[in-house]
């Protein structure tokens, strides 16, 4: 394992049943990286972040995070999980539990905290994502924006080294986009590890320090933003943002 | 190009509205709808002035003796004013019969105190502790409390034993089978898809009659196992089984987003189920639930065919009383009455549990 880089894939091969989805993969993220993924939808991206904090099973390769590797043992899962937070596209908020208890809920459970010290994280983090008045309400209680915003609070609560985004702006209304992705902006200059599957480019130019674009299944091109965006290197990505930005 | 001023907010039309307009809306709105409203109101007529003629007008509601019924075409509520302690509690020793009365005010002492205790430990804890107080209470034997073997009960009593017991044991062993049908081990799978499809597939009195007539067969001579613990047996069998389906069902509404989440936080399997997965399962499953329960307190009536004396039969064997032949009607009409009782409760309860727990409030 290379000296600086926190999560490191190689080889990485996935199927469901016959369909190859994942091929031969290979990337190093070194530590306080923000990587983004974009791509056209079924070209993988998604299901490569999810294999990193193992919600997908793979066949094929290693994933190694933060020096543990990943295997089948439920230990190192747990391990991994615990570095890792991820934000999903639906929010997924915890429908039954108030916002101040979807936060404390891991850090109490999992980590053993009294409730007294969860609370205070969870208020913390919830004043850093402008949100803390609203901690006694229910998830469905608020907007999608907040609720998202609520996610990445309730991730930040067990102070991740990695952040994962899974297309965390993909089912928000428009006008409510841009309070999440200043708060993930925010996030990137704390110099946390975040890799980013989104179709935000105006954010990928702003904070990523590499973006990786994904066709089909495998890694076609990757690249620092001036570049990626000035002077694509593959057709594909050249179609690909021509058909995202030419609107 | 234009632009517009902001429009103000109006009142709905009065037409929309009132108790003419619900009438149209919902009695009168077609022809087809018009007759079916005439020919309600004719049954209703058919049906009400003679049941209140049966029940109040001609009924006789003071006296000691069938004697004092004679001179009323109506009800004999006497009889079942005189037999209400064989209807409680069977043949459970008279001097004992506080006991039963006070293990039921003890219930009621709970239900309030739940009310202002949020501890859920502290709630589980009390649990316990009542099941534990009553079990001694009604069963005896210890604390210089009378032993009272099990062929005494009988009556509304036994009914609420059976039904209590069958909702409370059948509800955790139907939550394990339910989370055993979705595990990823197929042995487990099986084994729970086997139990339930079984016991579907089989009326309860089958049950019944297996658990109290072929049971005993495998047991070595000379060991007797009490008539209604094996009657419990079935039934809590059985109903585990609808209950786990009931759950299953609760269980396949939640999103996988919601098995995802909880599993990036690190939660364990038992945590994941236990505080994410089953408290919003279990809220979308209250009304199915509550309907399993409801039929099993009515199905608590099928005892009587394995020889045990529960309300229904306690109607039979009084309405044999040579005072009192012939009054199975009156009895039967009260049996309805205690059963619709507490059938109506339970679902005013699952209607308020739900609000409870609900958590779209907007």
């Amino acid at each position: 394992m290379e000296k600086d880089s926190i999560i490191e894939i190689k080889n990485l091969n996935k199927w469901y049943g016959d369909f190859h989805v994942l091929k031969d993969i290979n990337l190093n993220v070194k530590r306080g990286e923000i990587i983004v993924v974009c791509g056209p939808s079924g070209s993988g991206k998604s299901t490569l972040i999810r294999c990193i904090n193992r919600l997908e099973e793979f066949q094929e390769g290693n994933i190694t995070v933060d020096g543990i590797e990943l295997t089948h043992d439920v230990k190192k899962i747990k391990a991994i999980r615990e570095e890792v937070a991820m934000v999903f596209q639906h929010f997924n908020l915890f429908p039954h539990l108030t916002i101040l208890d979807n936060l404390t809920l891991a850090p109490m459970w999992v980590k053993s905290k009294p409730r007294k010290d969860a609370e205070e994280t969870a208020m913390k983090y919830l004043k850093r994502v402008n949100i803390a008045e609203q901690a006694n309400k229910y998830p469905n209680q608020l907007s999608g924006g907040q609720q998202q915003r609520v996610a990445i609070a309730r991730g930040l609560c067990k102070n991740p080294k990695i952040m994962l985004f899974d297309e965390p702006t993909s089912a928000l209304d428009p006008e409510m986009v841009s309070e999440v992705l200043d708060v993930m902006v925010e996030l990137a200059k704390e110099g946390r590890t975040m890799v980013c599957v989104t179709h935000e480019m105006g954010f990928a130019k702003k904070v990523a320090d590499r973006i990786i674009f994904m066709d089909a299944g495998q890694i076609v091109e990757e690249n620092e933003p001036e570049k990626f965006f000035k002077n694509p290197e593959s057709d594909r990505l050249r179609l690909f943002l021509e058909q995202i930005l030419s609107h | 190009m234009a632009v517009y001023e902001q429009k103000p907010t109006k009142a709905a039309p009065s037409s929309s509205k009132g108790a003419i307009h619900w009438l149209r809306e919902n009695l009168f709105s077609s022809p087809l709808n018009v007759a079916l409203t005439l020919f309600g109101v004719w049954l209703l007529y058919l049906i009400i002035p003679p049941l209140v003629q049966w029940l109040y007008i001609d009924a006789t509601f003071s006296g000691t003796t069938r004697e004092d019924c004679a001179a009323n075409n109506g009800a004999c509520w006497v009889f079942v004013n005189a037999k209400m302690d064989m209807f409680m509690y069977g043949f459970y020793p008279v001097a004992e019969r506080w006991r039963i009365n006070l293990g039921l005010g003890l219930f009621v002492v709970f239900l309030i105190a739940l009310r202002f205790i949020l501890n859920n430990k502290i709630k589980f804890v009390l649990f316990n502790l009542y099941i534990a107080t009553a079990s001694i209470l009604v069963i005896g034997g210890v604390f210089g409390l009378e032993f009272v073997p099990t062929e005494k009960w009988g009556g509304l009593m036994l009914s609420i034993v059976v039904a209590a017991a069958g909702i409370v044991l059948s509800f955790p062993i139907g939550i394990i089978v339910a989370l055993g049908r979705q595990s990823e081990l197929p042995i487990i799978r099986s084994i729970c898809i086997t139990y339930v499809e079984f016991i579907r597939g089989v009326p309860l009195i089958t049950i019944l009659f297996m658990s109290s007539i072929i049971l005993p067969l495998f047991f070595p001579e000379g060991i007797t196992f009490d008539k209604l613990l094996r009657a419990l047996i079935g039934i809590v069998l059985f109903q585990a089984a609808y209950v786990a389906e009931v759950i299953r069902g609760g269980l396949q509404s939640i999103p996988k987003g919601q098995y995802e989440a909880a599993d990036a936080v690190g939660l364990s399997y038992w945590q994941k189920m236990g505080l994410v997965i089953l408290p919003q399962a279990l809220k979308v499953a209250i009304p199915n639930l509550v309907g399993v329960f409801i039929s099993l307190l009515q199905d608590t009536t099928l005892v009587l065919i394995i020889g045990l004396f529960d309300l229904l039969a306690m109607v039979r064997i009084t309405a044999a009383d040579s005072n009192w032949l012939g009054m199975e009607t009156e009895g039967y009409v009260f049996v309805t009455f205690v059963f619709w009782f507490f059938c109506y409760i339970m679902s005013i309860y699952s209607d308020r549990l739900e609000k409870r727990f609900d958590t779209n409030l907007k």
